[in-house]
């Protein structure tokens, strides 16, 4: 080894120090430039974000309805919610729509993408079919399934289920039958956005896998449950939660279809919050909405943290 | 001293600030300008033809004729319940506006509305209107906060085509609830439509139930000193609950719909599904304006009375002032309320101008309703405007000839959206629920009710 060579090191040490300074200082040099591109997004953030999630905080310890001067009343507004009957209607509501989703709308995507996946041919068509319902404007979408759920035996559903001898039937205007009917028409328009996210998780998994199942005489199902399924699971896990949390602020279908009903047998958490704020002209009881928002909330995120908890260990 | 990126920094985040805070900033302040002038936004209806546009900018040019120094600002409004609470609380409301009676007692209650009552107190016409309809704009020491500007009773509409296809005379509508049952049950038994609908969305199923129960002798309030009472549990909330249920099990007429609001069953019904429902007497406008109906198809009959009380709810438009209104554009507001909403019930020019802008509207002109003030300046109106009469009055002369003699009375007065509210998924349960205990749900009902009492 040549001075030279023993050199090099030396010199770069040497450099290094002043260089480091050089970035510190250049942060420290520009520090109001960091701080003013920020504010936008600070300005941003605080005054449709962090602003409203403080005033609701407020807003659910105050009887208001925003012109008269709010009385804060304690724990009042929580105890109002809690004590309505239809809380625990629509949190049974909630809980059913989001089990029905899980039992139907989590599988779903999941069995199209690998089969999709399978497919050599026309695939980008297969796509673009599955990602169509995506593109549809929800309210378009749900006008356009409330058509084929119409309850007379000349609806669209009716009409086919005849041809083998079945209904008709109540769809939206039967208690049982409403919300096994609005998570039919969430899973057909949520599917493809999974279905994008799967495949593009599929593309990850090595070929070596498969190859190494297959000379091991692997099956198509083992080759699904011991290589692609694993190979998924860290997106599995975050499709779960997203799903779980998605599926327990349901608006959208319940308001759509059936505004709650028939009876409230659809009436969702969410709803019944727009419900309390918004459901009549003048109620306006901001009070109770908040604080059910913000119980939603906290048990939102109590269970995302044990979610995340309880898989930490599976998804490392 | 800063550097380049500092300045351009600076400049783009105070740009974005200015941004943010403009689109965040109020603009009702300073409406009043200099030299006296005044400048007020009054509601006109939202999705207007360009003709009605321009029929309505020609209105406010009038007005500024006799009113030189207000200035006039129109700005799309419909009253909604949801977006209505959104505005109100928002502030955004224009300075006038209007609401349905159903909400005029507790807006003034609440002072979410100005207190219009000694501009109004000054108008040649304050002390002549009718006693039951002023009541919807009156504070409970009888000032008048907001004027109401048109008035209906609840009805029987009713499709005289399918009253034909069923073997039924369409100039003999039912004049009891037994003839309504039975005529339903002809005609979903010979044309397959359903023979009786009802709302049962959006607060729609508690005003009709409500609507029902007053025909039948039943209120669903009442005032206890200083509380109101929750009686939702009436006889006849009850009697008309087991009529629709009878009708929807027994005889099979109220179709496969339950699901319907108001816009979706006027829609329903113009379409020919419905033969017969219940909605406010002036709807045939909307059934024109929004629905399409062929007009010979349509016709109009009162609600059948029964009971010792019974009387048929009343409904109507109130126009207001917006609680921000400062005092010269309050004064510049009523002044809009009288000429524009006004002048049409009680002077010739008025109504003849109104009738002609509805007819370049493409609106119907001439469709009944009750009387704002009496009820002969109401019969004079309706001679202003004879020839200008384009709906088919003979086939709602069921409805024009015994209208007036039957009794109004008003909505619950208090909470009475969230009372129609613990209403809905009542009926709903009854026309989805073969074994429904219709007096559970009602006690159920009542109970919920008086909770809203009591909280507000």
């Amino acid at each position: 080894m040549s001075v030279t060579d023993r050199a090099a090191p030396g010199a770069a040490d040497v450099q290094k120090p002043p260089e480091v300074r050089r970035q510190t200082k250049g942060v420290r040099g520009n520090g109001l430039a960091t701080v003013i591109f920020l504010l936008p997004m600070l300005i941003a953030f605080g005054v449709f974000s962090w602003y409203p999630i403080g005033r609701s905080l407020l807003m659910s310890v105050q009887q208001t309805n925003l012109i008269s001067p709010a009385e804060f009343v304690g724990l009042e507004n929580y105890r109002y919610v809690l004590q309505d009957p239809d809380l625990w209607t629509a949190v049974r509501n909630t809980g059913y729509f989001a089990a029905l989703a899980l039992v139907f709308g989590y599988p779903i995507p999941l069995l199209l993408a690998v089969l999709m996946s399978e497919v050599r041919r026309w695939r980008g068509i297969y796509t673009a079919l599955a990602y169509l319902p995506v593109v549809v404007p929800p309210v378009v979408a749900v006008l356009l399934w409330k058509f084929f759920y119409d309850g007379g035996p000349d609806g669209v559903f009716n009409t086919l289920l005849g041809w083998i001898g079945l209904g008709p039937y109540a769809w939206l205007n039967s208690s049982s039958l409403a919300m096994p009917s609005l998570v039919l028409e969430a899973t057909w328009a949520a599917a493809g956005g999974t279905v994008i996210i799967y495949l593009a998780a599929l593309t990850a998994v090595p070929p070596e896998l498969y190859d190494a199942a297959e000379v091991d005489g692997a099956s198509i199902w083992q080759k699904v449950w011991h290589v692609t399924l694993p190979q998924l699971r860290g997106v599995l896990l975050v499709t779960l939660i997203l799903q779980l949390i998605g599926t327990a602020q349901v608006f959208l279908e319940p308001y759509l279809f059936t505004g709650g009903g028939p009876s409230n047998a659809t009436l969702t958490v969410l709803l019944l919050i727009y419900n309390y704020a918004f459901g009549s002209s003048l109620s306006g009881d901001f009070g109770a909405a908040t604080a059910a928002s913000v119980m939603l909330a906290t048990v939102l995120a109590l269970l995302s943290a044990l979610y995340f908890r309880l898989t930490r260990a599976w998804s490392q | 001293m800063l550097s380049i990126r500092a300045t351009a920094a600076l400049t783009f985040a105070g740009l974005a600030g200015i941004g943010l805070l403009s689109a965040c900033g109020s603009d009702s302040e300073g409406d009043e300008a200099a030299g006296g002038k005044v400048s007020i936004t009054v509601a006109s209806d939202a999705g207007l033809t360009p003709e009605a546009i321009a029929s309505f900018d020609q209105q406010i040019a009038s007005f500024k004729k006799t009113h030189p120094n207000i200035e006039v600002v129109r700005e799309e409004y419909t009253w909604t319940g949801p977006t209505f609470a959104a505005k109100l609380a928002g502030g955004t409301l224009p300075d006038v506006f209007t609401v349905p009676f159903t909400d005029g007692r507790t807006l003034i209650a609440r002072r979410q509305v100005a207190d219009i009552s000694e501009e109004v107190a000054e108008l040649p016409y304050a002390g002549q209107f009718n006693e039951t309809v002023i009541a919807a704009g009156q504070s409970e020491d009888g000032k008048i906060s907001m004027l109401p500007t048109a008035a209906y009773g609840q009805a029987l509409h009713y499709n005289r085509a399918l009253f034909e296809e069923a073997g039924l005379d369409p100039d003999q509508p039912p004049t009891s609830w037994s003839e309504i049952r039975s005529a339903a049950k002809q005609i979903a038994d010979r044309t397959g439509q359903a023979g009786y609908s009802v709302m049962t969305k959006g607060n729609t199923g508690g005003w009709i139930l409500s609507t029902e129960a007053y025909a039948m002798g039943g209120r669903m309030s009442q005032a206890e000193g200083e509380k109101q009472k929750a009686t939702i549990d009436n006889p006849g909330a009850k009697q008309a609950l087991n009529l629709i249920r009878s009708m929807r099990w027994e005889d099979n007429s109220m179709g496969s719909n339950f699901g319907y609001d108001w816009n979706s069953i006027n829609q329903a019904f113009a379409a020919g599904k419905i033969g017969m429902y219940v909605t406010g007497g002036t709807t045939y406008e909307n059934l024109v304006a929004q629905n399409e109906i062929e007009p010979s198809e349509y016709g109009l009959s009162v609600l059948p009375l029964e009971g010792t009380d019974a009387g048929v709810l009343g409904g109507g438009t109130l126009a207001a002032v917006s609680v921000k209104a400062s005092e010269a554009e309050r004064k510049a507001a009523v002044e809009w309320i009288d000429f524009f909403y006004m002048q049409k019930l009680i002077t010739e020019d008025g109504a003849k101008r109104d009738a002609e802008n509805r007819q370049a509207e493409k609106q119907p002109v001439g469709t009944p309703q009750l009387p704002v003030f009496d009820q002969a300046t109401e019969q004079q109106r309706q001679g202003w405007i004879a020839d200008y009469v384009d709906v088919p009055l003979e086939q709602m002369s069921h409805y024009t000839e015994a209208a007036a003699a039957q009794p109004l009375v008003p909505e619950p007065p208090v909470a009475t959206q969230d009372l129609y509210a613990a209403l809905d998924p009542v009926v709903q349960k009854v026309l989805t629920d073969q074994n429904a205990n219709v007096d559970e749900l009602l006690a159920a009902a009542n109970t919920e009710v008086q909770t809203i009492f009591d909280r507000n």
